[in-house]
């Protein structure tokens, strides 16, 4: 069932890839309608797989790295959909998925072992590693959409205004798609955070345990907040603000990985 | 029926021959009219723009020499010696017209590529003859293919997508730094041709406010009530400098707007992107103010180098264009084809009943013993018989080559009938 799901998921996204590419050279409507819809479908079907992994494991699938990274790419491409309906633009589509498919690929074609039965454990452990993760993917996507400001700043700056350049938002445009998805990502790392905290008083009967990983996400918070807040300043507006949101997101990365595989004691997929 | 098309455009003719026949709304009626008045043309279009005046017809079935009258109609009617016209016209008969049509309307036989005006003066010009009653089933068929031309080509391909004039790709790249003009301001300094299309295509876009600023108060006052704007002191200008996003100069012979003017303009916007578009020569600002962050300057050659891509981009669209005249060009064959076929079908018939009619009528005279209800009987019989004849004819071919068959079966019927003998 989950391979099968899992191909099928594959091969709509990957679809949804070439379409998107292609409608960046030709500019037709069909072309990029055709792109959001194997998206759609893609991330329909990701969600059965996704179900049916959790109908095994009885909790949200974050057991393994399969189930967090599948979860991540989901979220990516879920945000992603909200994001292309909500500012009517398709050209941002063939930079994220990339990162949707390779997720998803990898979290699907590492081998697999039978995931452990799940501790019993509430709905506010869920609820702190979902929304944790939306924030990576809210992350993730402003990552993607600083680089297509700096591209495209950098276009406009030498003067060579390849076929693709007037196909691209606008900056200002780009800059505002960003911001919101660092705010979605921030407000959704917050309520996440607080989600930890009392689930960790719950287990250990303190809120702060100095985890590696409880300090990287602080520092990503802070980080974060210093992009929206400077952002909004004089030194800092602009392709400045953008590289700054490009290399906050090493530090997710680096915290979805690191942190997690060897650094903390009990954050391991999330 | 055939398809006649006499003109000239900016391929062949200068542009003082081509306003020496250019037609006003009121003058392309009026010679349309004439064209049929005078039996030259049933169906009759003019169209006449800035780059061609054309002249389409289809002509009775007798008309050798028609494009030859058109010619001469098209000189007499702007009072010119027809030898003038010599060597600056050209001809095209039946689908060469219809393609040059569609061609135009497509934006490909314009001298900007791709333009999207001539679709609207091929509507007009459309709409005119046949609001007069001038055009006929087939240039209705022609031009409302073309119009069908043009929207697709429009839609489907890239071939009017990009900027084609230096204003328009100003603007073009201002959107692509602000997103749309809503919440932004223009200043314009000076005024020349292309900054006033600039300012144009910006109201366009609703831009929210145009400052206008000039060396001289009472132009700089004239320029801004033409625009709808605001007069900003030229005195005053490195502090005003801080409030547009958009910067248009094209003041004559000087440099204005200094690295140092900008860098300090820029610190006052808090940062803000600004747009520098620079359409003077020589240059208004500085060139190094392009160093400094969030500004972005583009002068009059960068804007020239934009326009040139685009137009190569542009041509690069033309075979998808090409593609789409072509698939038009055959639905109007198997149109055309399949009303020549219901044409002759028509006249067929006509000719079978009237032979039909001769001969009852003969044979009724002679049989005076029949009765009322035998001679109904007989000429039920004599119609049925012709149902059958014409049956075959009667339904709709299912491809053009099953078309093409029935049509020179047709033509076989025509010449064994002699249906072209002239009719009493």
């Amino acid at each position: 069932m989950r391979t099968y799901l899992g191909l099928a998921t594959l091969v709509l996204y990957a679809a949804s890839l070439a379409f998107y590419i292609r409608y960046l050279y030709v500019n037709k409507r069909l072309l990029g309608r055709a792109a959001t819809a194997c998206l759609l479908a893609g991330v329909v079907l990701h969600y059965a797989a996704l179900l049916a992994r959790s109908r095994l494991v009885h909790a949200v699938p974050y057991q393994d790295l399969y189930g967090s990274m599948s979860l991540f790419a989901w979220l990516l491409a879920f945000i992603y959909l909200v994001l292309e309906t909500y500012h009517r633009q398709r050209a941002v589509g063939p930079f994220v998925l990339p990162f949707v498919i390779v997720l998803f690929a990898v979290a699907h074609f590492v081998p697999s072992v039978p995931p452990p039965a799940a501790p019993a454990r509430g709905t506010e452990f869920a609820l702190h590693v979902t929304l944790n993760i939306l924030a990576y993917a809210g992350f993730a996507l402003s990552f993607v959409l600083s680089l297509i400001y700096l591209l495209q700043d950098r276009l406009l700056r030498g003067r060579k205004l390849g076929p693709v350049f007037w196909r691209y938002p606008a900056l200002e445009v780009l800059e505002r798609m960003s911001r919101s998805s660092v705010v979605i990502g921030m407000a959704s790392l917050a309520v996440g955070i607080v989600f930890g905290f009392i689930w960790a008083h719950r287990i250990q009967g303190r809120y702060w345990n100095g985890d590696a990983k409880e300090i990287t996400t602080l520092a990503v918070f802070a980080l974060y907040s210093g992009y929206l807040w400077l952002g909004r300043k004089t030194a800092w507006r602009g392709a400045r603000a953008s590289w700054l949101c490009a290399l906050n997101f090493l530090l997710v990365v680096f915290s979805y990985t690191v942190v997690n595989l060897y650094l903390s004691r009990y954050h391991r997929y999330f | 029926m055939e398809i006649v098309l006499v003109g000239l455009n900016h391929r062949t003719a200068p542009v003082e021959m081509r306003e020496r026949v250019a037609f006003s709304a009121e003058q392309a009626r009026q010679a349309a009219g004439e064209l049929r008045g005078r039996g030259i043309l049933l169906e009759t279009v003019v169209l006449s723009t800035c780059n061609r005046s054309e002249l389409y017809g289809v002509p009775p079935a007798a008309a050798p020499d028609c494009a030859r009258e058109m010619e001469d109609f098209l000189a007499c009617f702007h009072q010119l010696a027809p030898a003038t016209l010599d060597g600056c016209l050209y001809r095209q008969h039946n689908l060469d017209a219809v393609r040059h049509l569609y061609r135009v309307a497509a934006g490909l036989d314009s001298q900007l590529l791709g333009e999207a005006e001539i679709l609207g003066q091929v509507r007009e010009a459309y709409r005119v003859a046949f609001d007069h009653g001038l055009t006929g089933p087939v240039l209705n068929r022609m031009f409302q293919g073309a119009l069908e031309v043009g929207k697709r080509v429009r839609a489907k391909t890239e071939i009017g997508a990009r900027p084609m004039s230096v204003a328009f790709a100003g603007v073009k790249l201002a959107e692509h730094i602000f997103g749309d003009f809503r919440r932004h301001t223009a200043l314009i300094l000076g005024a020349g041709a292309v900054g006033e299309q600039v300012v144009e295509h910006m109201r366009g876009r609703g831009i929210a406010r145009l400052l206008v600023a000039n060396r001289s108060r009472a132009r700089a006052e004239e320029l801004a009530r033409r625009f709808d704007g605001e007069v900003v002191d030229w005195e005053a200008l490195p502090q005003a400098l801080a409030q547009p996003d958009i910067v248009v100069a094209s003041v004559s012979g000087e440099k204005i707007l200094t690295r140092e003017m900008i860098e300090r303009a820029m610190a006052a916007r808090e940062n803000r992107a600004l747009f520098l578009m620079d359409l003077g020569v020589p240059r208004n600002v500085e060139p190094a103010a392009a160093s400094l962050r969030n500004v972005y300057l583009y002068n009059i050659d960068h804007l020239s180098e934009v326009v040139e891509q685009n137009r190569k981009a542009r041509e690069r669209e033309i075979p998808r264009v090409e593609g789409i005249i072509e698939e038009h060009l055959g639905k109007f064959t198997s149109w055309r084809d399949s009303a020549h076929a219901a044409a002759l079908r028509d006249e067929l018939r006509a000719r079978l009943e009237e032979a039909r009619a001769a001969f009852l009528s003969e044979r009724m005279d002679a049989m005076a013993q029949l009765g009322e209800e035998e001679r109904a009987a007989l000429a039920r019989q004599a119609d049925e018989l012709l149902r059958r004849i014409l049956q075959d004819s009667g339904e709709h071919p299912r491809d053009t080559r099953e078309l093409q068959r029935r049509l020179e079966r047709l033509a076989a019927l025509r010449e064994l009938f002699r249906l072209h003998r002239e009719k009493p």
